[in-house]
């Protein structure tokens, strides 16, 4: 496909050239074993050691915190078990209810086993109830589990709050910070976080690379199990080139943190005021004061999500949606039923997702072509003439 | 990304016989924004009860509005009549197919079509009581939709209804009710399939009575009230079979070939293949 305007950096994200070329030589020359005895594999076992290094100086976390894994979903899926198996006499969890499918799926589960299992709810902005949360948690607490900055809306939790509320009570706080690491700053140092998931493929580095964060005195079991690898924490062979890709990935992201947050986010605000500007009967969904740099999701009233996004994609323009038909399911997002947007916004919501490589003519373009595509699909809707 | 069919596409990109249209004598609505679909039908009938215009407007995603358009191509040049046999399956045929979780967009034309054919008629909505119990109530869903559903395009699957109704789709409370449903319409299957004579000795009259009584009370009325309508066995002379039609059927101007091809045909099925049916 030529000409892509690719604006959906929350479902994933172009692997950065920089990183694909750290990655090359372990797919090469360096193809040995991190664990062999002999230095042709050694040395790769250095190379890994500097990707943990670089990973763990994004974070404000120390080398030996950092676990690889597969995927985001494998370190909170991983989080989970863990706390919940090291503490088998504690049978409640809490979560949110605006959780991606890694969290609660293992809600489900652990419903399943006999846990009871708390969903604090969130208001208009998609902003916890904080006072929600500190009442909910009790003596068998095994674990609060919440994300750090939300997919679908970019809303951005009040970590270091939520961190003190749990932590006070001495209860096990896992974040998933899979949309957050590169665009927020997240000192682990500061922030008293027991675990903490991310995914390479958010942040430039290629999917199938993942890293739960685990500080260190926090009791662990694992979830896979076999070799001594990750120092028996996670047994199967080390994904060298992937491990070597995300720490480039980590550098490059710590590098162009501030480029994120101005640049980028310049860029949005660009295109949030161009879209709402333009087009009658637009709402913004999340919390504008604590949002991702990169992100917004715009709501569209009395037209379909996935209608408006196979119409951008004559354009080239790739985004996401929000509303049910793009899913499968048939109901809006979860997201957004929480906060509460009603049924003639939340099927037309559409996220846009920029990323450091997003341009001010893709933008533009994008700014150019909506209002029109909004246009003709409210033109063939019997809702037209009815609420506006 | 769903895997549309070019057709598709192109009736979403290209909708034919899009907009209102301010001289139309039959409209249909169906679905609500709540619902994430919705389709208003406008048709033109002239006084030969041929459909000579039909537009649409829809709310939806990609193929509720494929298939709104497709609904419009479909019937414009038939007969009111013609029109009224037309299924979701044929809205999904002439598209070359839709992802089976989209086919409730098929669904929604059928309905619209049927809402704006008893519009032209001058008939009211079917109302809950008469669209039958509610069950699903996230989507507005009734058993006889769902019964409906099940039976023209032979569900097997929980899953299955809610792809083609959407029932269930939501808070899923009740899925249990439509397992229920499934179950006995496949009881229902297997009561007619020993209904069908084992023997080929004839019966006697008192058998012949009871057996047509039988197959009226079990299988025809329920298909009839379905639609609004409904039907009384009057009196059996020989091998004819005097009927009222009762409701809607008794004013539809389809009330023939209900006689023919579902009373007489289900009869001859079912009870003595000699049997003729008669309006009382």
């Amino acid at each position: 496909m030529s000409n892509v305007i690719y604006f959906d950096n929350n479902a994933t994200t172009q692997v950065a050239p920089e990183v694909l070329e750290a990655m090359l030589p372990f797919f090469k020359d360096m193809y040995g074993n991190a664990s062999s005895m002999h230095s042709f594999g050694g040395q790769v076992g250095k190379h890994i050691a500097m990707a943990r290094e670089q990973i763990a100086n994004l974070l404000g976390a120390l080398p030996d915190e950092i676990l690889f894994t597969s995927c985001g979903t494998e370190s909170d899926n991983t989080a989970v078990i863990s706390a919940i198996e090291t503490q088998p006499e504690k049978k409640h969890f809490i979560t949110t209810r605006v959780e991606h499918s890694a969290m609660l799926a293992m809600g489900d589960y652990l419903e399943k086993k006999g846990y009871e299992v708390t969903y604090i709810s969130v208001d208009s902005k998609g902003q916890l109830d904080l006072a929600e949360l500190e009442a909910a948690i009790r003596p068998d607490t095994a674990l609060v589990s919440t994300m750090f900055a939300n997919n679908e809306t970019g809303t951005i939790f009040p970590i270091a709050k939520i961190a003190d509320i749990v932590k006070s009570k001495g209860v096990l706080f896992h974040v998933d910070a899979v949309q957050a690491v590169g665009k927020e700053i997240i000192d682990l140092q500061k922030l008293p976080i027991d675990f903490l998931a991310l995914s390479g493929h958010k942040l430039h580095a290629p999917k199938g690379i993942g890293v739960l964060y685990i500080r260190r005195g926090t009791r662990f079991r694992p979830f896979l199990r076999g070799g001594h690898q990750e120092r028996g924490r996670r047994a199967g062979t080390e994904n060298a080139p992937y491990i070597i890709g995300l720490g480039k990935a980590c550098e490059l992201a710590g590098s162009n943190i501030i480029k994120e947050r101005t640049e980028v986010a310049r860029l949005r605000d660009m295109l949030e005021q161009g879209l709402v500007s333009k087009i009658d009967h637009a709402i913004i969904n999340g919390d504008r004061e604590h949002r991702l740099p990169n992100t917004t999701s715009i709501a569209f009233e009395a037209v379909e999500g996935e209608a408006i996004l196979l119409m951008l994609d004559q354009f080239g323009i790739c985004a996401s949606s929000g509303s049910a038909c793009t899913s499968g399911s048939l109901e809006p997002s979860h997201v957004l039923r929480a906060m509460g947007v009603p049924f003639n916004y939340a099927h037309g919501s559409i996220r846009f997702s920029l990323s450091r490589y997003s341009t001010e003519e893709e933008v533009k373009k994008v700014i150019e072509v909506t209002p029109k595509i909004i246009e003709n699909l409210r033109a063939i809707s019997p809702f037209r003439g009815k609420s506006f | 990304m769903w895997e549309y069919t070019d057709k598709v596409r192109d009736y979403f990109l290209n909708p034919r016989n899009a907009g209102d249209m301010p001289d139309a004598n039959g409209i249909g609505e169906v679905g609500s924004l709540a619902c994430g679909d919705a389709l208003k039908l406008f048709l033109k009938i002239n006084d030969k009860g041929i459909i000579e215009k039909a537009s649409f407007q829809t709310f939806g995603c990609a193929s509720a509005i494929a298939s709104s358009s497709a609904l419009t191509e479909l019937i414009i040049g038939k007969s009111v009549d013609e029109a009224s046999k037309i299924t979701n399956k044929d809205i999904a045929a002439y598209l070359g197919g839709l992802p089976k979780e989209k086919m409730h967009c098929s669904v929604m034309g059928e309905e619209a079509l049927e809402a704006a054919i008893r519009n032209y008629k001058g008939l009211a909505p079917l109302s809950h009581e008469e669209g039958g119990k509610l069950i699903c109530k996230c989507f507005g869903v009734t058993d006889h939709q769902i019964i409906k559903a099940i039976r023209e395009n032979n569900l097997q699957t929980v899953e299955e209804v809610t792809n083609f109704t959407k029932a269930g789709g939501a808070c899923g409370t009740c899925l249990d009710a439509i397992a229920q449903i499934l179950e006995v319409e496949k009881n229902a299957g297997l009561a007619l399939h020993e209904l069908k004579p084992v023997s080929k000795k004839p019966l006697s009259n008192i058998q012949k009575m009871q057996k047509i009584i039988q197959v009226i009370e079990e299988d025809v009325r329920p298909r009839l009230t379905q639609d609004g309508g409904d039907i009384e066995l009057v009196d059996v002379v020989d091998n004819k079979v005097f009927v009222s039609l009762r409701g809607a059927c008794s004013s539809c101007r389809a009330s023939t070939v209900t006689l023919k091809d579902v009373v007489e045909a289900t009869l001859k099925e079912h009870v003595d293949e000699n049997l003729v049916v008669v309006q009382a």
